[in-house]
């Protein structure tokens, strides 16, 4: 029986909209765990609210209620929903990873030093810090000569593979996946998913969204069905 | 260089290196309806017609974290820097910086050569408007040498070496060390300025709009002047600015004001994507 790592009790999620004087509900009443070392996969129609509960978790979003037990190394089981900012920020820094389908990168950063930086947040030494990065960005297939420019001119492939590769190189405990692979093809995905696996066997908890049922397979413990904002 | 991990993990008994406590700014002499806590307009009384430029301002500034302060034109950003500065005088409030008597004193308190000291040694300031932070006459090396000089430097060599670096740091040509600001352009102005607000190794520096009204090109040297600077020598910044961008790029939380007052903070990327009140909302809504 291994123990929690990220334990959701009865998330609620709704956006109300002032202007429009609208409250639009998004997720009700989630409820589930994520066991050290498990992978839960999420799937669902678009507007399901999938993304939704990720950023929930990453912060992103504030809740409406319910609580999302993190177990975390440096505070111990702590409410994300309720935690300190700064103990927030520390937590991005250093144990959570989140990857979604879209780039976000400061501007006239080069690949590889987007990479590096990552890993110098999450507190490597400058040394340790490029040797990972070099490591993440051959193991990513991105081409050596594309290391030294800016990703605003990359394909929507190669942004997703630095994307990847920024999130990884820090080694997170807890791993965010927000659809990494919606833009990739088969040999890159194949690719992601051997990663993904090591990560795994590695001790990494993965929570992902994925449409491909397929590369689900055999990489899931569990997965969910998100309809209308609540499991089934 | 120095990692960028400056947010050390957070052990909850770590004093914030700014500390500012129910900054009030007011303008006029207050009524019994406005210093109760009746209702403004906006921010003036509809009584006694006293404006609150700042009310009752709460911030928490952390080591080596850019904090982004947004809001309207008028809802007291400005206030509130210039009045950490001392350029206006405060109200009421109370603000502390964790390395100036240990913290314990508070330095709206103290006597005119002690803040003199503090905005020569602490703090360093960067002015939206160029005018109001660099002499126009004077050369931009001059301009830093009155920094220095103003912090007990007396050394013509030392000076001269450390106006150099400085300079050469924001990308001013060496032979331009000579020539007066006035002669500069906004962006070249503006990064005299930050040199000049960086000559006595600040531990806070305050930046107010520091990139409106200057092109693109211009604007992405100077921000990424901003993030070197972070980088490299850990301070710690209170920057406002209009552009959500900016802040979406440099901040890691954000303080949202209105009408003086402080009404959302939180995390940058959840200010600026789950925005909970309505003012705040109508501005992330703005964004083109």
């Amino acid at each position: 029986m291994s123990e929690p790592i990220l334990t959701i009790k009865n998330l609620s999620k709704n956006f109300f909209l002032h202007e429009q004087g609208k409250e639009i509900k998004s997720c009700h009443d989630i409820s589930f765990t994520l066991d050290k070392g498990g992978f839960i996969g999420i799937v669902g129609t678009s507007g399901a609210g999938k993304s939704t509960v990720l950023r929930c978790i990453y912060r992103t979003y504030l809740l409406t209620s319910g609580e999302v037990i993190y177990n975390s190394l440096c505070y111990g089981d702590i409410d994300l929903a309720k935690a300190d900012d700064r103990q927030m920020i520390y937590l991005r820094k250093a144990e959570i990873g989140y990857v979604s389908q879209f780039l976000s990168i400061l501007p006239r950063t080069t690949a590889k030093q987007h990479v590096i930086d990552a890993a110098l947040e999450a507190g490597f030494s400058q040394e340790e810090a490029e040797r990972r990065a070099v490591e993440m960005l051959e193991y990513f297939r991105l081409r050596p000569d594309l290391w030294e420019l800016y990703p605003a001119t990359f394909s929507g492939g190669e942004k997703l593979r630095l994307n990847l590769a920024h999130a990884m190189v820090k080694a997170p405990r807890l791993l965010l996946l927000d659809e990494p692979t919606a833009s990739l093809d088969p040999d890159t995905k194949l690719l992601v998913r051997d990663l993904l696996l090591k990560l795994k066997n590695e001790g990494a908890s993965m929570l992902g969204i994925f449409h491909d049922l397929e590369f689900m397979d055999g990489l899931c413990d569990k997965v969910y069905n998100l309809s209308k904002g609540s499991f089934v | 260089m120095q990692s960028i991990n400056n947010i050390n993990e957070p052990t909850g008994t770590e004093k914030p290196i700014l500390n500012v406590k129910g900054l009030t700014v007011r303008y006029g002499k207050g009524c019994p309806h406005c210093m109760n806590g009746g209702e403004l307009n906006k921010n003036t009384c509809p009584k006694c017609h006293t404006v609150w430029a700042a009310n009752g301002v709460d911030i928490e500034l952390y080591k080596g974290e850019i904090l982004g302060i947004v809001g309207e034109s008028g809802s007291g950003k400005s206030t509130l820097m210039k009045s950490i500065y001392f350029d206006f005088p405060v109200t009421e409030g109370e603000a502390y910086i964790s390395s100036y008597m240990d913290g314990k004193k508070n330095i709206f308190d103290v006597n005119l050569q002690q803040k003199k000291f503090i905005r020569n040694n602490i703090m360093g300031m960067v002015y939206q408007n160029p005018v109001l932070g660099l002499r126009m006459d004077y050369s931009a090396a001059g301009n830093i040498a009155e920094k220095l000089i103003a912090a007990g430097g007396r050394n013509f060599g030392k000076m001269t070496e450390r106006a150099k670096g400085l300079l050469d740091s924001v990308e001013i040509l060496e032979e331009r060390m000579k020539e007066p600001p006035k002669n500069f352009s906004g962006g070249m102005q503006q990064r005299v300025q930050i040199s000049k607000a960086l000559a006595n190794n600040p531990e806070v520096l305050l930046l107010d709009e520091v990139t409106t009204g200057l092109d693109l090109s211009v604007q992405a040297k100077v921000l990424d002047l901003i993030r070197m600077i972070r980088q490299e020598f850990g301070v710690s910044i209170l920057l406002v600015s209009h552009d959500l961008a900016v802040i979406r790029m440099l901040a890691d939380r954000t303080v949202v004001m209105l009408d003086g007052k402080v009404i959302e903070r939180g995390l940058t990327d959840q200010i600026l994507d789950d925005p909970q009140h309505p003012y705040t909302q109508q501005l992330v809504h703005s964004l083109l």
